[in-house]
């Protein structure tokens, strides 16, 4: 770890992120942009929540890139424990370790040496928590929180609140400069209320009109502003409309849009769209819905 | 509370008069406590929170201390919504102080919704009740009377006696392993133990499946036609969500179905005695006693919670007579769609155990298929019933 402590890289102002995660390619609001900037000045970690495949995910990969940081995922999943969240040891290696001093006849004086030898940091398998730690600054990614176990709340608590690792056979390991936290959930479950305390919130709602639009143009520029705007006033649409088991998010707008532009399409007509539909909805109660909606809203 | 009060001046605990004026974070604290006062669990730090992101944003901007509101003292959308009412009523849009209220008014005590319950006298009780009454205990017949025809004195027996169901909730097997003393090898911990020796093989370790509560969800019908049951029902909610500590990830769930969908777990887990635990469910639902739109808040329901996880390998338990004024083949749908995300879907339906019931009620009949138990919810015996079902899914 670096001595000298490196300074997060300073965003004078909600401005000044906004642009830089416009830069990027993320086309997000000012409530957004001011939430995640408050995030970096007070050094709070972000806590997302919001309907699946309204971008969540993609925040924490802009504000890592817009900050030129590091970005490390961890992936909640239910089970998940402190041994896939923070460090393991590598035990294969450990034992090859003790069988390759036994075959150069090392003698048994050094077998106190060998033993503490195993517990050496290349043995050491940083998991995401850790190794954001080690390479910070850089951002964390604590994805879907809500699938993970309520224990496991309670360890990143620990870890969030102070921002180091005690290892037994090592000792603590210290951030440098506290990471940049993002966690996303898409509200399963309730969050323990100790961990959104600490936590600032921001809830991503679908986007208007005009900025899935611009969404459109800025993750597929390849897609043409007439084809872009037809999609999106399509989706829309049905999002509106109701009646949808799963309303198809941002992502399933960009595959759409680009599933279309793949077969060449530059006007959205009705055969081509229901030859398509299968990327924008994936249930089959659905897909007889759009299909009708899709007769009704392209005729007129 | 302060309530800053721009024209007659206020007095302070020692009969001072108070500044008008009100420095910044006077006025930015007050208003957390009005916050606080609408239902959002607003704690001192986050309120501290709120005062450094305000600053950080400029305390002058409405619109920065509207999103540093948003970002620190919410935990959720229901919380964004009152957020933003008493915002927009704490900070009046011309100006920077806050507009004036009437004290009286706001702190007024909130009147229950809670519809009355007085039942009309002994309609239901009929001469064969009489009959059993000679023969068997007073408590007996009581577990086996209609709730809704109770009169006062005997319901609050029975309430006392809700206390008594076991309410049990089911279990499941977990992806996760536990060291047990039989069962498959453990390789890691195993491996992990005779790497302590040096790498010399020892003992062998076990482990097995081990097992976690399986979630319940309670979809309660207050609508109209429900209403001589909604007590009761809103009773074994709060046991159920007493059973499991709150905010765990297998907790129990219960939510209002009506004319919309309202969840009232927080406010069920709120209080450990029934009757204000049912207050506190009486003030945040809206529709008591309103109209039945049963398949799309059923939807609503699936949509917001059940499809994002909350109902996925879940008990679902919807009470519910059926009674549906819309179109039935939502609520057909709708029930099917839940029936695949959840491990079992039970329905609960008060008019089940009364003589010569026959589930005629389109919406009773449209569901039925895709129902794994239907029971009946009339009276305690019958609830202890449903308690076991649950327990044993």
């Amino acid at each position: 770890m670096s001595v000298a402590p490196q300074v997060t890289p300073q965003v004078a102002s909600v401005q000044e992120l906004s642009a830089r995660l416009e830069a990027t390619g993320y086309v997000g609001d000012t409530s957004l942009a001011t939430t995640a900037w408050l995030a970096l000045a007070m050094q709070r970690p972000l806590l997302l929540e919001g309907e699946p495949g309204t971008g969540k995910t993609s925040l924490a990969e802009s504000i890592a890139a817009s900050l030129e940081l590091p970005l490390v995922r961890l992936q909640c999943y239910e089970g998940i424990d402190a041994t896939q969240a923070l460090y393991d040891w590598d035990f294969p290696r450990q034992i090859l370790h003790l069988r390759a001093l036994e075959a150069t006849g090392e003698k048994a004086a050094s077998a106190q040496a060998a033993e503490e030898g195993l517990y050496d940091e290349r043995f050491l398998l940083a998991r995401p928590v850790l190794a954001a730690l080690q390479q910070a600054p850089a951002v964390l990614l604590v994805d879907e929180v809500d699938r993970a176990d309520d224990e496991f709340e309670a360890f990143l608590l620990e870890v969030l609140s102070t921002y180091q690792v005690t290892i037994p056979e090592l000792g603590t390991i210290k951030a440098a400069v506290p990471p940049v936290v993002i966690l996303t959930s898409n509200r399963t479950r309730d969050l323990h209320d100790a961990l959104k305390r600490r936590c600032l919130y921001h809830w991503i709602d679908h986007p208007g009109l005009e900025r899935e639009v611009a969404i459109v143009r800025s993750r597929a520029p390849e897609v043409s502003e007439t084809l872009a705007r037809q999609v999106v006033e399509v989706v829309q649409g049905l999002r509106q409309g109701g009646g949808l088991l799963k309303p198809p998010g941002v992502a399933e707008t960009l595959d759409w849009a680009r599933a279309l532009q793949m077969l060449g399409t530059t006007d959205l007509d009705l055969e081509v769209a229901a030859q398509t539909v299968g990327a924008l909805v994936k249930y089959r109660e659905d897909t007889d819905r759009v299909q009708m909606a899709l007769d009704r809203m392209l005729a007129a | 509370m302060s309530t800053p009060h721009p024209e007659a001046p206020l007095l302070d605990a020692d009969g001072l008069p108070l500044e008008v004026r009100h420095p910044g974070d006077e006025v930015l604290l007050a208003f957390t406590r009005a916050v606080r006062a609408s239902g959002v669990p607003v704690t001192s730090d986050r309120s501290h929170g709120f005062l450094l992101a305000a600053s950080l944003l400029d305390a002058g901007d409405r619109e920065g201390v509207r999103l540093a509101g948003r970002a620190t003292l919410c935990a959720g959308p229901d919380d964004l919504e009152r957020h933003d009412e008493v915002f927009d009523a704490w900070f009046d849009p011309r100006g920077e102080l806050p507009r004036q209220r009437d004290r009286a008014a706001s702190n007024a005590p909130q009147v229950s919704q809670l519809p009355e319950k007085e039942p009309e006298a002994g309609e239901g009780s009929a001469s064969d009740d009489d009959v059993i009454r000679a023969a068997a205990s007073e408590v007996e017949i009581l577990r086996h009377r209609d709730v809704a025809t109770l009169e006062p004195l005997e319901r609050a027996r029975l309430e006392a006696m809700f206390a008594s169901l076991p309410c049990r909730v089911p279990r499941r097997r977990t992806a996760r392993h536990r060291a047990w003393h039989r069962g498959q090898v453990d390789a890691s911990r195993t491996l992990r133990e005779s790497l302590r020796r040096m790498g010399e093989p020892g003992r062998i370790a076990w482990r097995r499946r081990s097992s976690r509560p399986r979630r319940v969800v309670l979809l309660l019908d207050v609508s109209g036609s429900m209403s001589g049951y909604a007590d009761a029902l809103l009773r074994l909610a709060h046991r159920y969500v007493g059973a499991t500590p709150p905010g765990a990830s297998y907790g129990v769930e219960a939510f209002t179905v009506g004319t919309r969908l309202t969840r009232i777990t927080r406010a069920l887990a709120s209080h450990r005695d029934p009757k204000k635990a049912i207050e506190a469910a009486g003030e945040v639902v809206p529709d008591w006693s309103g109209g039945t739109r049963l398949g799309e808040s059923l939807q609503a329901f699936t949509d917001r919670w059940g499809a994002a996880g909350l109902a996925r390998g879940a008990v679902v338990v919807i009470c519910s007579d059926g009674w549906e004024r819309g179109e039935v083949d939502v609520l057909e749908e709708q029930v099917a769609r839940l029936s695949r995300y959840a491990h079992r879907v039970v329905w609960v339906n008060p008019h089940r155990g009364k003589a010569g019931y026959e589930p005629v009620q389109r919406g009773v009949q449209a569901v039925l298929p895709h129902v794994d138990d239907f029971l009946a919810g009339h009276s305690l015996a019958t609830y202890a019933e449903l308690v076991e079902v649950v327990a044993r899914a």
